[in-house]
């Protein structure tokens, strides 16, 4: 028994998994089952309570979660994580262990437009305030703080124009503020950034995209850094209080640095109900396990088509950090070595309608509303996932009218620039 | 021995060859973190002792309350106390009386007490701080997989059907020593402020 640090590409295929007791199946199996049995009323009891390790229903817990979650939790390096129904799912889960009505949580200005959504219009009726601040300017997350802040929220690679935040930077802001820092690894996959060692308190997926990978279900993660003390201040009812649902358990006491894990399963799901199908998270863990081959090629492929963008006479400018020439290349070095993702920006001379164009003579490029899957996709935000803000709130969110966005897969790279080059040129 | 972070092995040592364990500040109520681990220790095994003047006269689970550990009149392997950093100096003290001396002290989630541990090592005891021994149990042998948490240890071996009440083996592979690397250096950070 040596205690040694496996890779991450070994960690992507075995950690959580390992053969079925029971049958010596080697791949996880699909555990398609509502409830499990208990041995006697006590063990019930013990499950019901925490006391015991085990599973009641699965809207509380699945066995082939349970490997899911143990595997995104090993390869951020947090101590325990939350599969849940979608990333918009664990956003709510997160935030409500945190919010009470009339607070507020800090958000970068810059993230998925769906995102922006459900931050503005349905959390103001839970009565949850979001406060805006600009990731290019960190003090203006420094003066967004108040006594009433509970989190900050950044994206790491920032939607849709593949921007790099500081994550280093806010999270000194989160810590002097005395706020967990939640960092949205979507665009960057644990692969290329792992938040938790630049100051995340709580990494939360949309699943659906690079870590799922095949554009085939859907399905969100949070997974707990450990790092965050819930009992300072009484900020952290939810985590430091003795819980009326569970008979006056308090969970940091209890479960100490995966409490907030155990919090969002056990306030969080267990209540709001967005459990992930056990069949969504088979098809999720089996998308993960060649993560580092399928981000490494997307990186890659997406590195060639934005130089050939950048190279392009009706191209105005290419919004990729992987360019030298980018705002964000200093950031990307440092934050994202191996590749600075494959989803970009660009905008076109000819404005909105060469956008428009440009979408309607693609022939591999999928016109949708998806990023991370294997196929290349493409998409006009301004009219579709940005569409529900305002002209000046697309523009400050990287969303303009002349932008398209693209998602690289993993085809070969000279097609898709083909394909560009036709559709570009006709 | 580096108290911020254990390697999996000197915990796993531990586990695999105590038997017999006494629980300093065992409640009978059962949402206590103290009464959790007692009832799934004494479920996998170990000789269970409970601890504390306040109910000695009465049962935890079936074992009787002692009031001290001198009262217990045996020999026993490990001690771990369920009490604020404050209060396990005295207990620490107590311990070193005990004649065969346990062979662990071990201290609760939250607990920590540098200069009693140094005592205890003095004497050739084995220290763990700031640790719950069921979740260590839960994590070494990945039961504790099921609510999602990460174990750091690997394995490729099939794992016997756990029945009710049985010993679970402990010996997976370690991804890596201790806690997770940014966990540790929260606690740390957290210990040096305090």
């Amino acid at each position: 028994m040596s205690d040694r640090l496996p890779g991450f590409s070994t960690l992507a295929v075995h950690a959580g998994a390992q053969p079925d007791p029971t049958t010596g199946a080697r791949a996880t199996p699909i555990y398609q089952t509502t409830s499990f049995v208990f041995n006697d009323a006590d063990h019930a009891a013990s499950l019901f309570g925490l006391q015991a390790f085990g599973n009641i229903y699965t809207r509380i817990g699945n066995p082939t979660n349970a490997v899911l979650e143990e595997r995104v939790a090993a390869l951020e390096g947090g101590t325990a994580a939350l599969a849940v129904a979608s990333g918009h799912a664990a956003q709510v889960v997160v935030l409500q262990q945190l919010m009470q009505p009339g607070d507020e949580f800090i958000a970068a200005r810059k993230l998925y437009g769906g995102s922006i959504n459900q931050f503005t219009h349905a959390f103001k009726s839970f009565g949850w305030n979001v406060v805006w601040a600009d990731p290019d300017d960190i003090s203006s997350f420094e003066r967004a703080v108040t006594p009433r802040t509970k989190a900050i929220f950044i994206e790491s690679i920032a939607n849709p124009a593949g921007s790099i935040t500081d994550i280093e930077a806010i999270s000194t802001v989160a810590r002097k503020a005395g706020v967990p820092l939640i960092v949205d690894n979507t665009l960057a996959s644990p692969y290329l950034i792992r938040p938790i060692d630049h100051g995340a308190d709580i990494v939360v997926h949309s699943l659906t995209k690079f870590l799922g990978g095949h554009g085939n279900s859907l399905g969100g993660i949070i997974v707990d850094a450990g790092t965050f003390d819930w009992s300072t201040g009484g900020k952290y009812p939810m985590l430091s209080e003795p819980r009326p649902e569970y008979h006056g358990i308090k969970l940091q006491e209890t479960f100490g640095n995966f409490a907030f894990a155990i919090a969002c399963r056990v306030l969080g799901l267990r209540d709001l109900g967005p459990a992930l199908s056990p069949f969504n998270a088979f098809m999720i863990l089996t998308g993960i396990e060649t993560l580092p081959l399928r981000m490494q090629k997307q990186c890659d492929n997406a590195k060639a088509v934005a130089e050939f963008l950048a190279g392009h006479s009706a191209v105005a400018s290419v919004s990729y950090a992987g360019l030298p020439s980018d705002k964000y290349h200093q950031l990307a070095r440092k934050y994202a070595p191996k590749g600075a993702g494959a989803v970009f920006t660009f905008s076109l001379k000819g404005g909105y309608d060469a956008g428009v164009s440009l979408v309607s003579k693609l022939q591999l490029f999928s016109h949708l509303a998806n990023v991370g899957d294997t196929r290349s996709l493409v998409i006009h935000p301004a009219s579709t996932t940005h569409s529900q803000l305002d002209d000046a709130a697309k523009i400050k969110s990287g969303a303009g009218p002349d932008v398209v966005r693209l998602s690289i897969g993993i085809e070969d790279k000279e097609d898709l620039i083909a394909d560009l080059e036709q559709a570009l040129g006709a | 021995m580096n108290h911020d972070a254990y390697p999996d092995n000197y915990i796993r040592g531990i586990l695999n060859s105590v038997k017999s364990i006494a629980m300093v500040g065992a409640s009978p109520v059962n949402v206590r973190p103290s009464y959790f681990a007692f009832k799934y220790l004494a479920q996998r095994g170990y000789d269970m002792i409970p601890v504390n003047p306040g109910h000695v006269g009465k049962e935890l689970l079936g074992k009787p309350f002692v009031a001290s550990l001198s009262d217990i009149g045996r020999p026993i392997d490990m001690i771990d106390i369920f009490r604020n950093s404050s209060h396990i100096l005295p207990v620490v003290e107590e311990a070193l009386t005990l004649d065969p001396l346990p062979k662990v002290i071990w201290m609760q989630l939250g607990a920590r007490d540098d200069v009693a541990a140094a005592k205890a090592e003095s004497v050739g005891i084995k220290v763990v701080m700031n640790r719950c021994p069921k979740i260590e149990y839960g994590r070494l042998s990945s039961e504790i997989s099921w609510m999602g948490v990460n174990s750091r240890t690997l394995s490729s071996k099939r794992a016997p059907a756990p029945t009710q009440g049985m010993r679970l083996s402990l010996n997976r592979m370690s991804v890596g020593g201790g806690d997770t690397a940014a966990s540790d250096r929260a606690a740390k950070n957290k210990s040096e402020q305090s």
